[in-house]
């Protein structure tokens, strides 16, 4: 990729994208809005800018001052939204930026372009049967397969994921033989995502959607759990088109007290591994004190949507400027 | 100085396993929550070996103390390949397992690219091309230019390419040192 000037001695100031990808983004963006108002979900905004941000381990949010003051620009609209809902504003979806650091490569960029949807009164399941009919809209395909997490590791790992310890999920990397392994040692969700990421992921979405759920309750994220000790799932899900991880979903927690003991748990794990203390966003714990409906609520990455569309293999060829030209 | 993975890009030198390594290329890989990876395929300068390694993202590896620099072959005492820095005549000595194959291509003052380790020659490139002189082929088809047969020639270094049948003995000729292919004869 280039990063300065080009041969020809000027700055490289032209877009990545072609302009048949330019005018693709705006088809599918027509399509989705179309889509979301036959179904009465109401079009909102919400600021990119926040006082607090997401306390997960794995994402990093890029820091400002508006008149001295620390914001953050959101990794996902999904605080906002919760808000919005407990102050009842039935179902909502919003097309906006995301912004997370550290996240560059052919199918990422730091900034980009997420739509998140929430359906009140939905559960997760019935949340990704919607997923799947927005797919077949906007890229035409088949109606999705769905897979338990469980399901997906066995059939395409070899390793039952809620049985099997850090060692056995170890020595299962070292017999498929992924190259030059991280040493990971006892973390077995770091183990899962290895396996996933490089064996189950590339197997998924090959012909029709694969949409995969029920995830161990260590994965939970912002997901509500079901079941008790072994048979604890959490009740979270993905999308899957071609190898390409296109949206996440939950069928949401909406305990207060529980939010606030994860919000707990990962900022002493960011402590623990030297990551950036954030603000823990009470004013999503009000929302949720005050009441948020039972709902299912799922991000999909547009410029990945875009990119399935476009039939193109790295998010260069459907970004106008990707970051590196920003 | 250490690099961080998202700092981590095509050139970069680092140290991997006591080795120097130079990046190939990365590639950024995250299920959609959960810990990142990276997958890195570099090239142990050492050994020349292409290896893959997968790193947690945000981990990082220390800079290899490597520099390439542009020199001048001067001559070889048999155990030792002599090369001077032209700017300041500072000297450098390459051993055989720095020079490998390059010995086959390079005569005195050819310039080449040294890559130095703590300050010590680890690799030698050729330039990519050089001329040099036909000391040994079967004399071939006088006056046949066209059809497509080749033949081995020995060069003055000792290396052997593949020419066109009418290339005779004392001739000059350019060489792409990438292939090992004989691109012309060289317009003297």
């Amino acid at each position: 990729m280039s990063g300065g000037d080009d041969p020809r001695g000027g700055a490289d100031w032209r877009p990545t994208a072609g302009m048949a990808a330019v005018a693709l983004r705006a088809r599918v963006l027509a399509e989705i809005r179309a889509f979301f108002a036959e179904r009465g979900v109401l079009e909102v905004e919400t600021p990119l800018l926040g006082a607090a941000t997401v306390t997960d381990l794995h994402l990093a949010s890029l820091e400002t001052r508006v008149d001295g003051r620390r914001r953050f620009l959101q990794t996902s609209p999904e605080f906002a939204m919760k808000r919005l809902l407990a102050a009842g504003s039935g179902p909502i979806y919003q097309i906006c930026k995301a912004f997370r650091d550290g996240e560059s490569g052919r199918r990422h960029n730091p900034e980009f372009t997420l739509l998140e949807w929430y359906r009140p009164g939905y559960d997760h399941h019935r949340l990704m049967s919607e997923v799947g009919e927005l797919l077949s809209r906007v890229l035409g395909v088949p109606a999705p397969e769905t897979l338990s997490y469980r399901e997906a590791l066995e059939r395409h790992a070899g390793i039952d994921p809620f049985g099997a310890d850090a060692r056995d999920l170890a020595g299962r990397a070292r017999e498929l033989g992924l190259a030059g392994l991280p040493d990971l040692g006892d973390d077995r969700d770091a183990w899962l995502d290895l396996l996933m990421s490089y064996t189950v992921e590339p197997r998924l979405g090959r012909g029709r959607p694969t949409l995969i759920y029920d995830y161990p309750p260590t994965q939970a994220a912002l997901a509500r759990l079901r079941g008790t000790g072994d048979e604890a799932v959490a009740e979270r899900f993905e999308a899957y088109v071609e190898g390409v991880e296109l949206a996440n979903g939950y069928h949401e927690l909406r305990d207060p007290a529980e939010q606030r003991r994860r919000f707990a748990a990962d900022l002493a794990r960011r402590r623990d591994r030297g990551l950036p203390q954030v603000p823990v966003d009470e004013r999503l714990l009000a929302a949720l004190a005050h009441g948020l409906p039972e709902c299912a609520g799922v991000a999909l990455g547009v410029d990945r949507l875009i990119l399935l569309a476009a039939g193109a293999s790295c998010l260069d060829e459907v970004l106008a400027f990707p970051h590196q030209r920003a | 100085m250490a690099y961080s993975t998202n700092q981590f890009k095509g050139g970069l030198k680092v140290m991997l396993d006591g080795d120097p390594c130079s990046i190939i290329d990365t590639e950024f890989v995250k299920p959609g929550k959960g810990q990142a990876f990276v997958r890195v395929k570099l090239r142990n300068l050492s050994t020349g070996r292409v290896l893959e390694k997968t790193f947690k993202s945000g981990e990082s590896l220390d800079e290899a103390d490597v520099m390439e620099t542009e020199m001048q072959y001067l001559y070889t005492d048999g155990e030792y390949w002599h090369f001077m820095v032209p700017d300041n005549f500072s000297q450098y000595q390459a051993n055989a397992a720095a020079m490998d194959d390059t010995v086959k291509w390079i005569k005195e003052e050819d310039m080449c690219t040294v890559t130095l380790y703590n300050g010590h020659p680890l690799s030698v490139q050729p330039p990519n091309f050089v001329t040099l002189t036909v000391t040994e082929t079967d004399p071939g088809l006088k006056g046949d230019t066209s059809s497509g047969g080749t033949k081995p020639a020995t060069l003055e270094t000792g290396a052997v390419v593949r020419v066109p049948l009418f290339i005779q003995e004392g001739e000059v000729l350019k060489v792409d040192t990438r292939t090992g292919e004989y691109v012309s004869r060289a317009k003297e």
